[in-house]
């Protein structure tokens, strides 16, 4: 089974829970645990988890090369790219990598055949063992602009290893959890189409309460059971517990603002290393997942 | 004109709460709200919308059922796997779509068409601390870095109407696509951080893809006695890599109290923060005059 961790605001804390919820499922050796790390803008998780990677990839689009031999100019290309990544003048073809979403139509409408594709790294994924978590996280290069395609790859990674069980059987020992990241555009809906369940991460302020909105309203629009942890539940105010309630959202765990959790956080310590109760309030935030699906 | 970017690499380290207390210290401005799938500007600066527009970008796929043979060509040519027959008959999966348009393309019956797609709304607003353009990005769907562009455009429209010289934009988490449109051509980008191990690790990728784009950076480290060792070693990075750290923010409740009452920091309390905002915003002015 899939599970999701995501947040319409940033910094509520996803990979504390994520992360947390990895190690406390880990400790049964029955479960084989995944954990994906898909905020490929900002990953964090591999701060937490410390795993040691034993593989590293490089994640590649396809964008246009065009063969200035039998190119003649005839702009059909740039005709064709609803992306603006191919400008054509009287003698020359001008391609924008960091605009090509790699559809491949200007290869199959060049009347020349002029156009092949090439490969043109965006990022890197690495895979590894965080203890017996399996471990994935995928890294955007700098200045590169496209998430979606290392998050698609990420992804491939979960299918392959085959995460749902015989029969599709939810309770089945194999859990894969994926760290999403912040907002709700693309990136998000990459990382968390497919999941069976998402958590939701906010905290009790405007800011928590309106970012929690929206991605209720992407959750539903993609069908995804979902719940509510509320992170430092006791710092602003009661909207966010109010609009649960109302929206029949169930706030499946929350979390006290804590000096000492806060600390830990700071140094990369998860909360169930400091705190071993944790592992059990996480524990049963999985039962409530389970319940729910 | 001079265009000041809040950005952070990490979500939540505070760059709304910081410019939300700039606007409030600073006349004769645009506030602009970058962080287009997730504003919360106005949460605290209670704009009145003054005009509203639709954001168009994009094409989405739609199938004429009575024109389509389910030959299966369309399929067989999307690489984004939006494609899939159901029951024998084509259907496309509109959140896998990226809208290349190669499916209509390809059709040799012609039945898909390419339409328009309403994608967000853009707003022009009047608040108390002066003119604020924001967007709302529709839920689920493309496009952000086309919709930050065009806020601030709209910003630069509206500082030249008001003859105003300065905007200040609240920038969006992460370094990709609405990070660059956001950055890019900008005057000066203030980070804000946290002295947290996540908070350091996003602070030196955002750092890059700013100087990548050959962008000033200054930082600011908020919450910094959370852990003062880390927030040394972030001083000590900076050092390194030549960015100045123009103003450190103790960790306040305060912050929270003054966001529940919807207000600018700046504007609830006379305290220790109030003057470390107040502090950073004469050396950002200096920097940029």
């Amino acid at each position: 089974m899939i599970i999701s961790v995501a947040s319409g605001k940033g910094g509520t804390g996803k990979t504390t829970i994520a992360v947390n919820l990895a190690l406390a499922l880990a400790k049964d050796k029955e479960k084989n645990v995944q954990f994906l790390d898909c905020d490929v803008e900002e990953p964090n998780a591999h701060l937490f988890l410390k795993p040691v990677i034993t593989s590293s990839e490089s994640v590649e689009i396809p964008v246009p090369k065009i063969d200035d031999e039998k190119c003649n100019y005839c702009g059909k290309c740039a005709e064709v790219c609803v992306f603006n990544a191919i400008a054509v003048t009287k003698n020359k073809v001008l391609v924008f990598p960091g605009l090509c979403h790699g559809c491949g139509a200007c290869t199959l409408f060049c009347p020349e055949k002029a156009i092949t594709e090439q490969g043109k790294e965006i990022g890197i994924l690495e895979e590894g063992k965080a203890g017996s978590i399996n471990f994935t996280h995928g890294r955007l290069n700098i200045g590169e602009p496209m998430a979606p395609p290392i998050i698609r790859k990420i992804k491939k990674k979960a299918k392959k290893d085959g995460i749902k069980g015989e029969n599709n059987d939810i309770t089945s020992h194999h859990i894969t959890l994926i760290d999403a990241p912040p907002g709700t555009s693309c990136p998000v809906i990459e990382s968390i189409k497919d999941s069976d369940f998402t958590i939701l991460v906010t905290e009790p302020t405007p800011f928590g309460l309106h970012d929690l909105v929206l991605a209720v309203e992407v959750l539903r629009k993609l069908k995804i059971p979902h719940g509510v942890v509320l992170n430092k539940c006791d710092i602003g105010d009661h909207k966010v517990e109010e609009y649960c309630k109302k929206n029949n959202i169930p706030i499946l765990l929350s979390i006290p603002l804590d000096k000492e959790i806060a600390v830990a956080y700071s140094k990369g310590i998860p909360i169930v290393k400091i705190n071993s109760s944790y592992e059990q309030k996480f524990n049963q935030l999985f039962q409530k997942i389970i319940q729910k699906i | 004109m001079k265009e000041i970017v809040i950005i952070s690499g990490k979500g939540g380290t505070g760059k709304t709460v910081i410019t939300a207390s700039i606007a409030a210290l600073v006349k004769n401005k645009v506030m602009g709200d970058c962080d287009v799938d997730a504003s919360n500007l106005y949460l605290l600066l209670h704009p009145e919308i003054k005009e509203k527009h639709d954001f168009y970008a994009g094409l989405i796929p739609s199938i004429n059922l009575g024109k389509c043979t389910n030959c299966g060509r369309c399929q067989e040519v999307c690489r984004f796997d939006a494609i899939k027959t159901i029951k024998g008959q084509t259907v496309i999966d509109l959140i896998s779509c990226e809208g290349c348009g190669l499916c209509a393309l390809i059709c040799p019956v012609q039945a898909i068409q390419m339409k328009e797609n309403l994608c967000g709304e853009w707003y022009i607003s009047e608040t108390k601390y002066g003119p604020l353009v924001h967007a709302r990005l529709g839920i689920a769907e493309e496009n952000s870095g086309k919709l930050v562009t065009l806020v601030r455009q709209n910003a630069q429209v509206v500082a030249k109407n008001n003859n105003f010289e300065l905007i200040i934009i609240d920038g969006p988490p992460g370094i990709g696509c609405p990070l660059i449109a956001t950055l890019s051509g900008a005057n000066l980008a203030v980070v804000v951080t946290e002295p947290t191990l996540s908070g350091i690790h996003d602070l030196e990728r955002v750092v890059k893809v700013a100087q990548h784009f050959g962008v000033k950076t200054v930082v600011i480290i908020n919450k910094f006695d959370i852990n003062l060792e880390n927030s040394a070693k972030i001083e000590d990075w900076c050092k390194e890599t030549n960015i100045s750290v123009i103003g450190k923010i103790h960790f306040d409740n305060i912050i929270t109290e003054a966001l529940v009452k919807g207000l600018p920091v700046v504007e609830y309390s006379d305290s220790t923060v109030t003057k470390e905002i107040k502090d950073i915003w004469q050396k950002i002015n200096q920097l940029t005059n």
